[in-house]
């Protein structure tokens, strides 16, 4: 199904990456809010249910701290700044991949 | 404080920055008033600090952090006999603010930290954002 579409995987895929984006953006910003569960992406889950198999609720999943705090928050910053620069050069990717087909679109339509 | 429409990167970011800012306000309170005495142990400084609390907004999936009250916390003020001092009491005891010095270091560090954190979140939001505004030009 996606391979019909102008933008193929990578509409969902942006989508995906704004999502996750916001979630670890959540995260750090609740760093010192005691009993603040950190959460993240199932990418694989995330895109599946972005392209209507499944729902985005369900790839939605809890972190596994690596170490446990005294007031419940499981926000480890070093984790989280690494996923959300990942998660901003992967959202770069994508938007190069739909520059890079727009452009295509573009100079096939003009004749070039 | 609660805002109408579904909250977005920008807001996440933002009010963390002012919980935080809160909690560097309160840290510069505390330090400025650590070691002042007063006339009684009511009367006396005691140490604020905020309670911070997750606010879920359900339509986006995003959490955002808010200032819920601020408490007094720490410990009670120290009572020293000093019948010289114009603060004294009847009995001659002055009570001082029992501010922990160095626990307000680290927390006013940490505050920077995450402050920090923060405006790098939205500073990369905002990037990608204009990035993505730009797509296909």
């Amino acid at each position: 199904m996606a391979g019909e579409t102008l933008f193929g995987i990578h509409g969902a895929a942006l989508s995906v990456r704004s999502q996750r984006m916001g979630l670890i953006a959540s995260n750090i910003a609740n760093a010192s809010t005691p009993g603040f569960k950190a959460r993240d992406l199932d990418f694989q889950g995330a895109l599946a249910a972005e392209q209507g198999a499944g729902r985005m609720a369900d790839a939605i999943k809890y972190r596994v701290p690596l170490q446990t705090s005294m007031d419940g928050n499981t926000v480890e910053l070093s984790q989280e700044q690494t996923d959300f620069a990942e998660n901003a050069v992967q959202y770069q990717t994508t938007l190069s991949f739909l520059t890079g087909r727009i452009t295509q679109v573009t100079r096939a339509l003009k004749g070039e | 404080m609660r805002m109408a429409g579904p909250v977005s990167i920008f807001q996440v970011a933002g009010r963390a920055m002012s919980a935080q800012l809160v909690r560097m306000n309160t840290t510069a309170s505390n330090l400025a008033n650590s070691g002042n005495t007063a006339g009684s142990a009511e009367a006396a400084y005691k140490t604020m600090k905020p309670v911070f609390r997750t606010s879920f907004d359900a339509a986006t999936g995003l959490s955002t952090v808010d200032v819920e009250r601020i408490v007094t916390a720490g410990e009670a003020p120290t009572k020293r006999y000093d019948p010289s001092n114009p603060m004294a009491d009847k009995d001659g005891n002055i009570f001082e603010a029992a501010v922990d010095e160095s626990r307000e270091l680290v927390d006013m560090m940490e505050t920077a930290r995450t402050y920090q954190n923060n405006v790098e979140v939205m500073n990369t939001a905002k990037q990608l954002v204009v990035d993505t505004l730009k797509m296909g030009r």
